[in-house]
C-alpha cells in the first residue's frame, strides 16, 4: 500500500520513530548525567548544612575577596577582549592582506594551548628570572602574583572567544553592506556602528557571554601567575580548590555555587536579550499589514 | 557627467583581471558592460565606483581625474547584485541612510520628504516601514535603487541589477529602469551577462572577454555587425558551418553565400537559427530532421547535415515538419570570419 493511501509518511533514511526516540533518550540521558546531575549536586552540597552555614561560608572575608577579585578581573578582561575580538574579526573579514590566515591561526592559539602552559609562559616573561622581570622589578611594577598577572593570564586564555564567534558570521555576511554604506558616504566609524555592529550583535553578545564565563572560571593559567595568596590573589576558582583541600567541603561547594550562579545568570541574560531582540522583529512584522491599511485610507 | 577610462589595468591572482581598458561614456548615456563571467566587467564597474583601485591607467569623471578619489567622495550610486540592503533598517531608513551620513546637513523633515519622493519614484509608496525581509526581490531591487539615488549621484552603477530575479519581474524592471534613467538623465553603467538584457536596455553595449573590450557599439551595430566569432556566439544561438571562400562567395556544400571582403581560403560561417529556411526541395544544404521542439512563437528544428553537422533552425509555427523528414536549408544571412 502506498503512503498516500495509508496517510502515513514513509520514514526518511534513519528517521524511523524508533531511531528518533532512541536518539532523543540518549541525548537527554547524557545531558542529565554529565551536566544536570553535577549542577544539582553543587547546590545540594552547598546547602547541606543549612542556610546559615551557607551564609557563613560565603561571608568569610577570604571568600568575599575571591568573589571581588573574580568580578574585577572580568570587568577588566572582558571589555578588552571584546574590543580585541571585534577589531580582529573586522580586520580578518573586511580586508585582504598578506598573512590573513596566519592571523586567524594566531587568534586561535589560546584554544589549543593548555592554560597552564600559558601561565608558565607568563612566568618566564614577567617573572624575576624572566625576560622583563629585572626591568619590572627596577621600575617597581608588580605583575606576577598580583592583579595585572591574573588579568593578563585571563586575557590570553579568552582572547579567541569573541573573535571566533564573529569571524564566521562576518565572513558569511561578506562586504556588500559595508561597501554599500561607504558608497553612500558613510565613514568607516559610522559604517561600523550603524551597519556592521547591528548585524552581528547576537554573535557578539554570545561571544562576550562565553568570554565572561571563561574569565570567571579560569583556573590553570591564573593558578600559576596568581601565587595563590589567600585573601589577596585568590580568584573564586582557586579559592574553591583551596577550601576543598582544607576539607571545608560545604565552604567549597558554597563558593562553587556562587560561580555556578554567575555562569547561569550570564546564560539566562543572553537568552533574555535574544528574546527581546527577536520579539522586536516579530512585532514589526505584525505591524506591517497595518501600514498598508493606513496607506490605503484616503 | 561624462566618464572616461584610459588604459585601466587591474591584476588579480584570479581570473577577474582587467587588461588595459579604455572607454568613454557620454553624459546621460545608458551603457551595458556585457560579458561572460570572468570577463572583468564587474571589476571595471567597481573601479569606476572606487570600490576597487586600478593598478594602472586613469579614470576621469568629467575633466577631473577620479582615479585616486575614495568611493566615499566619488559621488556614485552603486546598486549591488544582491541589493545589500541593511537588514536591520526599514525601507525608509535604508533610503535615508545616505542623507543622514552626508556632509550636507539636512533637517529631519527634509529627509522624510525626500524619502517619500523616492518611494513614489520607485513605486513603493506605503512600504517605508517594512523591513527588507518583508518585501519581494523586485521590491528590494527598487529600494536599492532609491537608496543609491537618494544622495544625488553623478553616476549610477548597477552590478547585475536583475540577476537574482525571475524572468517576468526582470522584464518589467528593465522597462521601468529605462524610464527612470531617461527621466533623471543620469549617466548609467550596468553590468550583465545576459545579452537580451543588455540589448533591451542600453544605448550602447560594451562586450568584454578576458579583461578586454572586444566590441562596443549600439545594439544594432553589435547584433548586425559582430566583429568576431566570439561576439557572434555570445549574442545569441548560432550555427557554425565550415566553408571555402573564393571570388567573393563562400561555398557550403550545395549552396553559396556572399562573402564580401573575406580573403580566399577556409572560413567559419555563423548562421542564426532564424536566418535559415526549411524547404522540402530545391537548392540548399540537404538535411535530415532529428527533432522538433515547439515554442510559443516558433518551432525549433534540430537537423543533421550530410556530413553529420548538427544544425538548429527556427521555422514558423504552422510549418509541417516531422522527425526523419529530409529537405534543404536555405541560408538568408550569415556572419563569415576567415578561419
Amino acid at each position: 500500500m502506498s503512503a498516500a493511501v495509508t496517510g502515513k509518511k514513509p520514514p526518511r533514511v534513519g528517521d524511523s520513530p524508533a531511531v528518533r526516540r532512541t536518539l532523543i533518550t540518549l541525548v537527554l540521558l547524557v545531558g542529565a548525567v554529565l551536566v544536570l546531575a553535577p549542577l544539582i549536586v553543587i547546590f545540594v552540597q552547598a546547602f547541606s548544612l543549612g542556610l546559615s552555614a551557607f551564609a557563613a561560608a560565603i561571608g568569610q572575608p577570604d571568600t568575599l575577596h575571591a568573589i571581588f577579585l573574580t568580578v574585577v578581573t572580568a570587568l577588566i578582561a572582558v571589555p578588552i577582549n571584546t574590543a580585541f575580538g571585534v577589531a580582529a574579526a573586522w580586520a580578518v573579514t573586511k580586508f585582504d592582506f598578506p598573512g590573513r590566515r596566519l592571523l586567524i591561526v594566531i587568534i586561535e592559539i589560546p584554544f589549543s594551548i593548555s592554560p597552564i602552559v600559558a601561565g608558565v609562559a607568563y612566568l618566564f616573561v614577567y617573572g624575576l628570572q624572566g625576560l622583563f622581570g629585572p626591568a619590572l622589578q627596577a621600575a617597581d611594577i608588580k605583575i606576577l602574583f598580583a592583579l595585572p598577572g591574573i588579568v593578563l593570564a585571563s586575557l590570553f586564555v579568552t582572547a579567541p572567544f569573541v573573535a571566533r564567534e564573529l569571524i564566521p558570521l562576518m565572513q558569511a555576511q561578506g562586504r556588500d553592506l559595508e561597501e554599500a554604506a561607504t558608497s553612500l558616504g558613510a565613514s568607516g566609524w559610522r559604517t561600523f556602528w550603524s551597519v556592521t555592529l547591528p548585524n552581528v550583535r547576537w554573535a557578539l553578545l554570545y561571544g562576550v557571554v562565553l568570554c565572561n564565563a571563561r574569565v570567571m572560571g579560569e583556573f590553570g593559567a591564573v593558578s600559576v601567575v596568581s601565587g595563590n595568596i589567600r585573601g589577596q590573589t585568590n580568584t573564586l576558582p582557586l579559592h574553591i580548590e583551596l577550601l576543598y583541600h582544607d576539607y571545608q567541603t560545604a565552604g567549597a561547594f558554597a563558593a562553587a555555587s556562587i560561580l555556578t550562579v554567575l555562569a547561569v545568570v550570564t546564560i539566562i541574560a543572553k537568552v533574555a536579550l535574544e528574546r527581546r531582540g527577536a520579539g522586536r522583529r516579530s512585532r514589526v512584522s505584525l505591524a506591517a499589514p497595518n501600514v498598508i491599511a493606513e496607506g490605503e485610507k484616503p | 557627467m561624462k566618464i572616461r577610462l584610459d588604459q585601466v589595468v587591474k591584476t588579480f591572482d584570479t581570473f577577474r583581471a582587467v587588461h588595459g581598458v579604455s572607454l568613454e561614456v557620454a553624459s546621460g548615456e545608458l551603457v551595458a558592460l556585457l560579458g561572460p563571467s570572468g570577463s572583468g566587467k564587474t571589476t571595471i564597474l567597481r573601479m569606476i565606483a572606487g570600490l576597487e583601485f586600478a593598478d594602472g591607467g586613469a579614470i576621469y569623471f568629467g575633466d577631473q581625474d577620479a582615479t585616486a578619489i575614495p568611493v566615499r567622495e566619488r559621488g556614485v550610486g552603486f546598486v549591488f547584485q544582491h541589493y545589500a540592503l541593511f537588514p536591520h533598517m526599514t525601507v525608509g531608513e535604508n533610503i535615508a541612510f545616505g542623507m543622514k551620513v552626508s556632509k550636507v546637513k539636512r533637517s529631519k523633515s527634509e529627509i522624510a520628504a525626500r524619502v517619500d519622493e523616492l518611494l513614489k519614484l520607485v513605486r513603493l509608496e506605503g512600504l517605508g516601514n517594512r523591513f527588507p525581509s518583508q518585501i519581494s526581490g523586485g521590491q528590494r531591487q527598487r529600494v536599492a535603487l532609491a537608496r543609491a539615488l537618494a544622495v544625488d549621484p553623478k553616476v549610477l552603477l548597477l552590478d547585475e541589477p536583475f540577476g537574482a530575479l525571475d524572468a517576468a519581474v526582470r522584464r518589467d524592471l528593465r522597462v521601468w529602469l529605462r524610464e527612470i534613467q531617461e527621466q533623471l538623465g543620469i549617466t548609467t553603467l550596468f553590468v550583465t551577462h545576459d545579452q537580451e538584457e543588455a540589448l533591451d536596455l542600453a544605448d550602447r553595449v560594451v562586450i568584454l572577454s578576458e579583461g578586454k573590450i572586444v566590441q562596443e557599439g549600439t545594439p544594432e551595430e553589435v547584433t548586425r555587425r559582430p566583429n568576431s566569432a566570439f561576439v557572434t556566439r555570445f549574442l545569441g544561438d548560432t550555427n557554425r558551418l565550415q566553408g571555402q571562400v573564393g571570388g567573393g562567395q563562400v561555398q557550403l556544400g550545395g549552396t553559396a553565400v556572399a562573402a564580401p571582403g573575406i580573403r580566399d581560403g577556409k572560413a567559419d560561417v555563423y548562421v542564426r537559427p532564424a536566418d535559415l529556411e526549411w524547404a522540402v526541395e530545391g537548392e540548399g544544404l540537404s538535411a535530415t530532421v532529428t527533432r522538433v521542439i515547439d515554442r510559443p512563437d516558433h518551432r525549433r528544428v534540430l537537423a543533421k547535415l550530410a556530413d553529420g553537422t548538427q544544425i538548429e533552425l527556427d521555422v514558423p509555427p504552422e510549418t509541417r515538419v516531422l522527425r526523419g523528414d529530409i529537405g534543404v536549408l536555405r541560408v538568408h544571412r550569415a556572419n563569415i570570419f576567415a578561419a
